[in-house]
């Protein structure tokens, strides 16, 4: 039997004390002391079974593939070729069964739902509810997320079953010992262009707190799965439509690709400045393994990540669009002193929303987004439509409505009194502002800290607001546009 | 089992023809196995899945419960805990697939969360996946897992990439040096996990006893602080399977286990063998 579970408390206090007095009398590091005996085992262990040839384990395919996608010359550039080729078979390949999704799940879905509650008898409060909010709003998310995630995701998962992930990581690595963050914030980088949440929970590879938290607050700037959407499409719109057709899809790819960059030179950036300041200290050391390439299991890698995470986040997308659709009809119906809520915040939200180059509109729709950056879209379209008052392409007010291309969109927008500029600064802010409220509470559970969390938070909103009021007062000096 | 059959029974068990001959092969019990996912409730064992970063742990998982974590092939990709269950043959098995860690001594919180599990979490089996080709490095892992469970089998995954690159590896020596089961594998492709199942069946039954190897030579400089140490700790904890293990995070510190001496947590553990037939 073993002993009674609660041992008198002196006596593990006595055990706790002659650890203690021990511990100084050991000579030099235990650790290391204990590691080295650990490895002369191994290797003893090792000797007596493997048997490999006497020329290197790794075969040269790999390692002149490293020498290649790590080299100080072309590891960057072929970075960011790869990623922007990515984009651009994302954006080309997304716009027809985007098209296709929207006539059949707007065009169509909305109308014969609609007639199938007028036909029940439903009052006219409770369809607006229902459908003009509830359900256009989840149709718009699908139509709108879907294709580009179906491309995207396995594509990147491809590139992350072939081992390139790591390569990546290799070649920031040495800018973020730089800037004075741990190396291993490229992966929770990495981890965060799918989801910042996931991103914020991967930190814990990271053993420096100080590392850590600087891992935490500029994750943030890695685009995640809700925000790729926003940017595929206001790039292909308002970016791609002001070349020659043939060119629009390479143009869009690049003003993509510049986005996330900016997001990884931020992250340097601000983990620089706050090493230099509010956590200051030590960069610490770690081995980053590069593992073998293995040749992707294509089918099943399809399969996975159309299952797994494309459908995981649309799912997502759909949870939260559903009550984000009801708020959203509700602040654009319910009445107060003559004018809609929506109208009180965005007449007051206008003047700073233009001065930074967007309007009250977008801000408006990213208070109501705060659950999920995926609903951002569908809100501003709606929203757009209420204040320009075109009811004739709507359903009524506070109605998300019919659009079947992106062309319509981007006239609908245009009629809102957006410019190019502002879909520019849309761009940056959804690159930079608040994380989703899911990723806000996972650093708050992580980190434990009202303290951090606030900065997290609030850091990447402030910074999206200085660099959209500062490309919108260098737009306007340039007058590349009317603004 | 019949002349029929391939000689390597690693490569086809899991497809071969339903004959008697199988049928009665210990091995064929793996066609039992049944995929519980999430639905692990009322389970009989505890399996703790263990090893290096990209060693093909996840992959592992999601063989064995039929669900789908997602795998990549990177490191550090599993940090949290994921757990699916399994039953094989009458039992059902938990599994916990831990966050892949080289080490098992640094203060990372991954590395904590893996530490923690095995020894205060007591599972039934340790499956320690190991990548067979960098085993020497992924030996250093093994062999702290072992100084602090007596219950523990070894995967040797990623064989299929060991051969392309002509490396063999001595399954059998390597076990007899180790003392625990070692099961070749290729788990991307599901070879050998038929073995491994019927591995982790016989260590959780105690039909096999495993004898681990542990450090056989205590460092001279540390030996009289873990000497004394350990003899405090035998003194108070007569039962406790890993004394030296346990002293040897006394004296580097580690704060869950000086909370877990505190708190008299230290006294509930003591080795599984025990625990059996103090239920029989």
């Amino acid at each position: 039997m073993p002993p009674s579970p609660s041992q008198p408390a002196s006596q593990s206090d006595q055990i706790l004390a002659a650890a203690k007095q021990w511990r100084q009398q050991i000579p030099g590091d235990l650790h290391e002391h204990v590691v080295e005996a650990i490895y002369g085992q191994a290797a003893r262990i090792a000797e007596r079974s493997v048997s490999s040839p006497s020329q290197a384990a790794r075969p040269t395919f790999d390692r002149s593939l490293d020498h290649i996608l790590t080299s100080k010359l072309w590891g960057f550039p072929i970075m960011i070729l790869l990623f922007a080729v990515m984009f651009w078979i994302t954006i080309t390949g997304a716009n027809i069964p985007s098209a296709w999704l929207s006539w059949l799940l707007i065009d169509q879905g909305h109308s014969w739902l609609r007639g199938i509650f007028q036909s029940v008898g439903s009052p006219e409060w409770l369809t607006g509810f229902v459908v003009d909010g509830m359900y256009l709003a989840t149709a718009w998310v699908v139509s709108v997320m879907l294709p580009p995630m179906a491309i995207f995701f396995p594509l990147f998962t491809l590139l992350e079953d072939f081992g390139y992930l790591p390569r990546v990581a290799f070649n920031l690595d040495r800018l973020f010992k730089v800037s004075g963050g741990h190396g291993k914030q490229a992966m929770t980088t990495m981890m965060g262009f799918g989801c910042n949440a996931a991103g914020v929970v991967a930190t814990r590879i990271i053993d420096s707190p100080r590392e850590r938290l600087l891992a935490i607050i500029t994750n943030n700037f890695a685009l995640c799965n809700g925000r790729w959407p926003t940017q595929f499409l206001i790039a292909t719109v308002f970016l791609g439509s002001l070349v020659p057709a043939v060119l629009a899809g390479l143009v869009a790819a690049a003003a993509v690709t510049s986005v996330a960059m900016l997001g990884v030179l931020l992250t340097f950036l601000v983990s620089w400045g706050l090493s230099r300041t509010l956590l200051k200290g030590e960069v610490s050391t770690f081995s980053l393994e590069l593992p073998p390439y293995r040749p992707p299991r294509f089918w099943q890698t399809l399969y996975t990540s159309l299952i797994d995470r494309t459908l995981f986040v649309l799912w997502r997308a759909v949870v939260f669009a559903l009550p984000a659709g009801a708020v959203i009809w509700l602040v654009a119906n319910v009445y107060v002193g003559g004018e809609s809520l929506a109208e009180h915040f965005i007449r007051v939200a206008d003047p700073l929303g233009l001065f930074i180059g967007l309007n009250g509109v977008i801000l408006l729709a990213y208070v109501i987004a705060i659950p999920a950056n995926e609903i951002v879209i569908p809100t501003v379209l709606m929203l757009t439509v209420m204040t320009t008052g075109l009811q004739d392409v709507g359903a009524g007010t506070g109605v998300m409505f019919e659009l079947q291309s992106g062309d319509a969109v981007g006239q609908l927008l245009t009629a809102g009194g957006w410019t190019t500029l502002t879909a520019v600064n849309l761009m940056l802010f959804s690159l930079l502002h608040n994380p989703c409220s899911t990723t806000i509470y996972t650093i708050y559970r992580e980190t434990g800290s009202a303290k951090w969390t606030m900065v997290s938070t609030l850091l990447p909103l402030a910074l999206g607001f200085v660099v959209c009021a500062l490309t919108a007062w260098g737009w306007r000096l340039l007058s590349v546009a009317p603004g | 089992m019949s002349s029929a059959h391939p000689p390597s029974p690693t490569e086809n068990v899991a497809t071969a023809p339903v004959v008697d001959a199988c049928a009665s092969c210990s091995v064929y019990r793996a066609a039992n196995l049944k995929k519980l996912g999430v639905a692990m409730e009322d389970w009989d064992f505890v399996v703790a899945l263990a090893g290096n970063p990209n060693t093909g742990k996840s992959t592992v998982f999601n063989a064995l419960t039929g669900l789908r974590q997602h795998t990549g092939n990177w490191p550090g990709k599993t940090v949290a805990r994921a757990e699916g269950g399994y039953a094989y043959g009458d039992h059902r098995f938990k599994l916990v697939d831990l966050p892949g860690t080289y080490s098992l001594l640094s203060t990372s919180l991954d590395e904590q969360i893996a530490r923690d599990f095995i020894l205060f979490g007591q599972p039934d089996v340790t499956v320690i996946v190991a990548d067979a080709t960098r085993l020497e490095r992924n030996l250093n892992l093994v062999l702290q897992i072992l100084e602090i469970t007596d219950r523990a089998v070894v995967c040797l995954n990623l064989m299929d990439e060991a051969r392309r690159h002509g490396i063999t590896v001595d399954d059998r020596q390597l076990a007899r040096d180790l003392g625990v089961p070692v099961v070749p594998a290729s788990a991307r492709f599901g070879r050998g996990l038929p073995e491994l199942l019927q591995a982790i069946n016989e260590v959780a039954t105690g039909q096999v006893v495993c004898r681990p190897q542990r450090l056989e030579t205590v460092p001279a400089a540390i030996r009289p602080a873990l000497t004394a140490v350990v003899g405090e700790l035998e003194a108070a904890y007569p039962n406790l399977p890993n004394p030296r293990w346990v002293a040897l995070r006394l004296l580097s510190g580690d704060e869950s286990m000086v909370d877990a001496l505190r708190g008299g947590q230290l006294g509930t553990l003591h080795s599984l063998a025990t625990t059996e037939s103090n239920k029989e």
